[in-house]
């Protein structure tokens, strides 16, 4: 045996597929001195990896979910470790034959080769298939069976071929860290196994259903939960023998038992996400010398199973007689929201998640991990909605792992809408105006961890005031509701009040805070006390990591806040860039600061009755900051920073506030706007029909790391002299001249489907596509699809957002936008605001 | 009186009966009563052949039984035999060693008695529990009493401590030890100032239906080495991949004048006989050297083959059980390294 | 034919087994549970015996409400009725387990007629006690043979000469021959039916259930029987390990370079 190594640069802890497929990348990337510990023995150590089902269907509506997928098949592919068996999906209900309408544009958007078929032509490739249940499939070509130990094997290679060492059947015991170097924080700097310590600067967890555990080791959190797929293994079945093949027939799903049928040599595998969702702690799960197999294929509770055979039968007769020869309760990884755990753990520097992976994803998550590690972002695609560092606090217990991995376990192959709302957990984070708000009759939508009100159902009047009504389509009408429009229209003609509790507000202070603070952001920071900026963070690469808003609250303060989605990734950049010489705090006010926003032609007007303040351009101009008191009659005189600015497009503030001193201010305005029509408004016309009118962009929709500020343009004039973070490759793609897309806001010209029923794009990646229906794609592989869809009820129109080629990008362009698999007319109409482009009302 | 049931298979002496007589003598000592040997359907002149080994071990008696039923081995038959034995004799103890006849020739008397019995102990100790009795357990002739053993569960994976307590106070307590956990002493060890027992009949009435199952055939198959007595067994596991993967195992294995066995999983994918199985539930063998070819060393297998006297491994996995139980390796692929042993040790021979 | 199994619902562990925190049983808590693998052999024995020649395997357990999935599954593989002997799930000791089985016998064969053949595994799994079969076929008086790798069940003379079954016993008697293996061949037994066998694994290749089989067996109707007896004299006080033998493992080398030190080990041990 070699000597034990001492000392790494990183230590890689799991030798599962994202383990070895992670010290392959980064040997290509140039790591060396990589040292991958396993407390199980290889090739297969014994985690989920071992008993995989190997199979890839790369159509997902998720585009991180998708693209890595397709990434990793791809990897596969070249290693020559896969095959492409073709795969259907079938519907036994009608829901799912319209879900099927739905993978087939999702298909189309990233570019996966897919086709309906009919019962029988489902036969015709799988001839076992009982038509007489089924109603349709839905056929990808390209989905393919992987070798995923053999990958893991090949990429381990790689990296031991240039130094990596290996460490098989040791176990890490604890991941020791030291304090610093900002106060909260801690680094890594050693890992102590079995066999000794290894002195490192880096650490990645890539230890799938164990993750947790040992990021506890090092007082972290990877929020996931080992949790049963059942699987059993049948035969011998003469039909799939006589194929001579590993597999021969595609593979099938069918999705309303949740339940997969896939060849292997002679026997079937049948797996299932139906039964009742069986969670383990990681404690729970047997050493590999425990285990009776390995210690992630756990006794198999054949009473769960038992429906699923039922229904295996029903679509292959033949599996009815096959033995079942091995069932096991599979444990594989979920989080409390269906999305991976990647990137820099929180409050740990240089410990890194690389966890909750299937193999689906594995090589194509493990180059993600690898490349952000090396470059300081992912390069492959942006994998923002895998970032670890989304989680809240509340995100990470137990409790809300359990819950919120119970609620989606059967959603594995359920069929979500894309604005589908959790039932568990909810009100963890609510406003100060909670109680208010559901007397009102509030509908909330969360947002992560906070309760928004999307609509008020106290607003239903209004309805039949605008003329509106319900969307005609039942999947348009799910999770929407007219009041979003008429909200909209009420704020656009009278005023409304948004309840903005749920903004992450976050302080730098101290002498350095204005020279960080200009580090992070593209716009200049350094502007006059009370005034305000709005600007992007980039990655190193020039890619959109955030876009807010900061405040120069005081010469050595400056504020920022930032959405609800972003908040704990925001938080993360912030904590992991800040300077450790003590010249600035960071602080978080979220739980201590309120926010209302009130905008509409009236919200002046409004105001005004309860604050002397001279409310006009003058007295409180856009974009800056006004510290006032506020009449609240009996409640007496609230404190609050008056901030002009809009994200609706019509004229008002964000006011912020003391927590405490949020109820009084929301019954003194309602109380004053009533003559006014002011209306209780909702998220829907915040988020989405305001800003869509407007064109305004949203981080995590139009802004991903993969895009510019010149192509969501956001570019200003000119560049500021100090440096930041991404500013040399910014100043790069300034100086190659126009960008190659830019981003677009289009209206739909008709709405009517084959059927003659008016549609509503939800926003859900719907490939733009040229009016002859071909995807449209630039040259670093990016599509034109749709970030943003929602209503324009002021313009009459449903609105699109979409990164389009410039040549495309002109106003009256003809386009084309798919839903559901139909192709409807769509037209360019503006790189801006297709409502009120001269910003008038935010400057009246 | 401790009695030790000696096993013989037409008055031959195998393993068992010295692993049985080694045993015995120790718990003899350890009861501090005399050691006496019973040989059940063996006639005055298989006795004469025992009895020097018998009487090295330190047993001073040698009981012989012989009825016209005993004609071959018959566990109904051996049973009742043994059973009338205790009842004339009243031994304190009764010892067999746990191999199929002993532990159900032991089964068949204590079921006639309604006895406790241990099967398959590793350490047996008359307990001073019996507040009073003095050494009445492992005392003078026909006392009953109470008994701390530990015995061989899961195949020998997990050890049970247990009471054996004799209801009736002059009963006998019945015993086996676990087949091949002792070594037995080879006759030149032993004491040569022991002399032979003395050889005594002892008379049993037994009932003509007991003949049912008493052997009526013997069917052999092969002649000269048999897998639990083999000097050097060649073992192959799932590694092996294959039935014809054998061939080289066997090729070694005659080379040597061993035998092949297996691991419970080529068993169950068809690639050997039962037979060849090595394990809890197949053979336990001993030989002098255990070569285990791609074994990984399930608990299944290692109990089976854990009183090898030396173990090689070939194993392309270093951190495999059955290499880390081993005391010597050779790590790389069976399907090399076993043909490359054959052709080394042909060439040494030349 | 009617044939009686007796199995017992065991853990089925891996390479290392835990002891419980009470001391005397194994720590099951993530273990899944199996029949004894000479019993799951019994059962399908039985299965193959009355699939030729007809008749009915009734299964039959000691243990707790949870060893009913033991009897299901072996109705998944074609026994065709399931008997439990209630205890409270506790290790009894194979006197005490064996006066329970024999009480419950005597009561089912007063029922519904004698089994012709009972089958015991050679020895549990877990406890290995190799009594409890002998225990129960001398206290039914009946024939028993261990270490069973093989069985013929002969012609019932009476009937093949049509003498009907009027005669009683004697020629009319039906018979087996039992196989047990011995080193280097194996021998035979024969006797007379109603008989006792004690099966050992590799008497055949257990099947494993069907779907549809698996399915099935969720209707099978449990017989529940509600005995206790006195306990025998062999009590567990506890369980635990085997001192864990530390072998310093030489390795010969990698390969062929190992080879030559390989044969110099063999030869050095005088075998060559």
């Amino acid at each position: 045996m070699d000597e034990f190594p001492s000392s790494a640069k990183c230590v890689v802890i799991g030798a599962g597929i994202v383990g070895n497929c992670l010290v392959g990348h980064l040997t290509k990337l140039g790591w060396s001195d990589l040292v991958l510990v396993d407390k199980g023995p290889l090739p297969n150590p014994g985690g989920s990896t071992g008993h995989a089902s190997n199979f890839i269907f790369p159509v997902d509506h998720n585009k991180e979910m998708c693209l890595l997928g397709v990434q990793s098949a791809n990897q596969y592919r070249d290693l020559g470790l896969s095959v492409d068996s073709g795969g259907i999906e079938v519907a036994r209900t009608q829901q799912r034959m319209d879900e099927f309408q739905r993978r087939m544009t999702s298909a189309k958007a990233w570019g996966v080769d897919a086709q309906l078929l009919s019962p029988e032509e489902v036969r015709e490739l799988v001839p076992f298939v009982n038509t007489d249940v089924i109603l349709g499939g839905f056929y990808c070509p390209s989905v393919s069976v992987v070798d995923s130990l053999e990958t893991g094997t090949v990429m381990r290679r790689l990296a031991t071929d240039n130094g990596c060492r290996v460490l098989a059947n040791t176990e890490v015991l604890d991941v020791v860290t030291t304090p610093g170097p900002n106060p909260g924080e801690s680094t890594v700097s050693a890992v102590v196994t079995s066999a000794g310590t290894i002195e490192t600067e880096y650490v990645v967890i890539a230890c799938g259903v164990w993750s947790n555990r040992i990021a506890n080791m090092a007082d972290a959190y990877i929020p996931l939960v080992p949790a049963v797929h059942q699987m059993a293994d049948v035969g011998p079945i003469d039909m799939l023998a006589h194929t001579g093949k590993e597999i021969g027939y595609p593979i099938v799903r069918d999705m309303d038992t949740y339940c997969y049928e896939r060849q292997s040599s002679g026997s079937m595998e049948v797996g299932s996400y139906a039964h009742r969702p069986i969670l383990h702690h990681p404690d729970e799960i047997p050493s590999n010398d425990e285990a009776a197999l390995s210690p992630t294929e756990m006794p198999f509770t054949p009473d769960d199973f038992d429906p699923q055979m039922e229904q295996a039968i029903e679509l292959m007769d033949m599996l009815g007689d096959a033995e079942i020869k091995y069932a096991i309760n599979g444990l594989l990884s979920l989080t409390p929201d269906a999305m991976p755990c990647l990137g820099e753990v929180p409050d740990v520097r240089n410990l890194w998640s690389a966890a909750a992976v299937w193999v689906k994803e594995g090589p194509g998550m493990a180059q993600a991990v690898a490349e952000w590690m090396t470059y300081g972002y992912p390069r492959v695609i942006d994998v923002h909605g895998s970032d670890i560092a989304r989680f809240y606090p509340e995100e990470r217990s137990d409790e809300h792992i359990w819950a919120r991995a119970s609620e989606h376990f059967n959603k594995t192959y359920g069929i979500v809408h894309p604005a589908e709302q959790w039932e568990s957990r909810r009100n963890l984070r609510v406003g100060p105006y909670f109680s208010r708000q559901q007397e009102l009759g509030a509908f909330f939508f969360q947002a992560r961890t906070w309760e928004r009100p999307h609509w008020f159902e106290s607003n239903t009047d209004l309805v039949q005031r605008y003329g509106l009504s319900e969307r005609p389509v039942e999947w348009d009408n799910r999770w929407w509701s007219p009041i979003c429009n008429a909200e909209h229209l009420n704020l656009r003609e009278n005023c409304g009040l948004v309840d903005l509790s749920a903004f992450q507000v976050y302080e730098l202070t101290g002498p350095g805070a204005v020279a960080y603070a200009e580090r992070l952001a593209v716009n200049k920071v350094d502007v006059a006390v009370g005034r305000s900026i709005y600007t992007p963070w980039l990655t190193p690469d020039g890619g959109f990591h955030s876009d807010l808003t900061m405040m120069r609250m005081a010469e050595d303060r400056v504020r920022i806040v930032t959405g609800v989605f972003d908040g704990g990734r925001d938080k993360f950049w912030i904590r992991r860039h800040m300077p450790s010489d003590g010249s600035v705090r960071f602080d978080d006010l979220t739980s201590d600061i309120t926010t209302l926003g009130l905008w509409g032609p009236n919200a002046p007007a409004v105001l005004a009755q309860i604050c002397d303040f001279d409310l006009s351009q003058d007295g409180s101009p856009y974009g800056s900051l006004r510290e006032v008191e506020l009449n609240c009659g009996a409640a007496g005189t609230v404190k609050a920073t008056l901030f002009r600015i809009s994200y609706v497009g019509d004229t008002g503030w964000e006011m912020y506030l003391n927590w405490n001193d949020g109820p009084a201010l929301w019954d003194t305005l309602m109380r004053a706007g009533g003559e006014y029509g002011l209306r209780p408004t909702g998220g829907s016309v915040y988020s989405i029909s305001g800003r869509l009118e407007k064109g305004y962009r949203l981080m995590g929709a139009e802004l991903e790391s993969e895009y510019n500020p010149l192509e969501a343009g956001l570019a200003r004039p000119r560049v500021k002299a100090t440096d930041f973070i991404g500013k040399e490759a910014y100043l790069k793609a300034r100086d190659a001249g126009d960008p190659e897309v830019q981003m677009c806001v289009l209206t739909v010209e008709d709405q009517h489907d084959s059927q003659g029923r008016k549609r509503y794009m939800q926003g859900g990646n719907e490939p733009i596509v040229t009016p002859d229906g071909k995807r449209i794609i630039d040259s670093h592989g990016r599509v034109s699809r749709v970030t943003t869809a929602g209503p324009g009820p002021s313009v009459g129109k449903h609105l699109l957002m979409s990164y389009l080629p410039a040549e495309l990008a002109s106003p009256g362009t003809q386009l084309g936008v798919v839903y559901m698999n139909e192709i409807f007319d769509a037209r360019v109409a503006t790189t801006g605001a297709v409502f009120d482009p001269d910003d008038s009302r935010l400057k009246s | 009186m401790l009695l030790v049931l000696i096993e013989h298979d037409r008055g031959v002496l195998g393993e068992p009966a010295l692993e049985a007589l080694t045993f015995g003598r120790s718990l003899a000592a350890k009861m501090n009563a005399a050691c006496h040997g019973l040989m059940i359907g063996a006639d005055e002149s298989a006795a004469q052949q025992a009895a020097a080994q018998v009487g090295a071990h330190g047993a001073t008696q040698l009981y012989t039984v012989q009825h016209e039923v005993l004609s071959d081995f018959g566990p109904e038959a051996w049973g009742e035999s043994l059973a009338q034995v205790i009842t004339a004799l009243q031994p304190a103890a009764v010892l067999a060693c746990g191999s199929e006849r002993g532990n159900e020739v032991m089964a068949q008397a204590a079921a006639r008695l309604d006895l406790p019995f241990a099967a398959n102990c590793i350490d047996i100790n008359p307990s001073d529990d019996l507040a009073g009795e003095g050494d009445a357990a492992g005392g003078g002739e026909g006392a009953g009493g109470s008994w701390a053993v530990t015995r061989i569960q899961w195949g020998g994976s997990l050890l049970e401590d247990a009471d054996l307590v004799t209801v009736a106070p002059d009963a006998a307590a019945l015993f086996s030890c676990g087949l091949h956990t002792v070594v037995s002493a080879p006759l030149d060890s032993l004491d040569p100032s022991l002399g032979p027992p003395e050889i005594q009949p002892v008379s049993v009435q037994l009932d003509a239906e007991l003949s049912r199952t008493v052997v009526r055939e013997r069917v052999v198959l092969e002649s000269g080495v048999t897998l639990p007595t083999a000097p050097v067994v060649v073992g192959g596991g799932r590694g092996v991949g294959s039935a014809d993967g054998f061939a080289a195992l066997e090729e070694l294995a005659e080379l040597l004048g061993g035998r092949v066995g297996c691991s419970r999983a080529v068993t169950n994918n068809g690639w050997r006989p039962h037979s060849d199985q090595v394990g809890q539930t197949g053979t336990r063998i001993a030989p002098d050297l255990y070569i285990a070819a791609g074994i990984s060393g399930a608990v299944q297998h290692w109990v089976g083959a854990m009183a090898s006297k030396h173990i090689l491994a070939v194993n392309t996995d270093p951190e495999a059980n059955m290499v880390t139980k081993a005391d010597w390796a050779v790590i790389g692929d069976l399907h090399e390294v076993i043909p490359a042993i054959t052709a080394e040790i042909r060439r040494r021979k030349g | 034919m009617r044939i009686l199994c007796c199995i017992k619902r065991v853990p089925a562990p891996g390479a290392k087994i835990n002891v419980a925190a009470d001391g005397c049983s194994v720590d099951a808590a993530h273990l899944g549970f199996t029949t004894s693998p000479h019993e799951e052999c019994a059962v399908e024995e039985a299965v193959q015996i009355t699939e030729r020649g007809g008749g009915e395997v009734t299964v039959l357990t000691l243990g707790s409400v949870e060893a009913g999935e033991q009897l299901r599954y072996a109705a998944s593989v074609g026994a065709h009725h399931g008997v439990l002997v209630a205890s409270d799930g506790s290790s009894w000791d194979p006197q005490r387990t064996a006066r329970a089985l024999t009480t419950a016998i005597e009561s089912l064969e007063a029922d519904s007629g004698t089994f012709d053949l009972i089958l015991f595994g050679n020895e549990s799994a877990d406890s290995g006690g190799f009594q409890v079969g002998v225990r129960v076929a001398c206290a039914l008086g009946r024939a028993i043979v261990n270490g069973v790798k093989g069985i013929e069940l002969l012609e019932r003379k009476g009937e093949v000469e049509g003498k009907g079954q009027s005669e009683g016993k004697g020629e009319g008697e039906a018979r087996l021959r039992a196989r047990r293996e011995i080193e280097g061949g194996f021998e035979v037994y024969e006797f007379g039916l109603p008989a006792v066998l004690g099966i050992k694994e590799g008497i055949n290749l257990p099947r494993y259930p069907t779907m549809r089989g698996r399915l099935a067996s969720k209707k099978l109707q449990i017989t529940t029987l509600e005995l206790d007896c006195v306990a025998g004299g062999q009590k567990l006080r506890r369980l635990h390990r085997p001192a864990e033998t530390v072998s310093e493992t030489s390795i010969l080398g990698q390969g062929d370079t190992g080879v030559a030190a390989a044969v110099d080990v063999i030869e050095g041990l005088g075998l060559m």
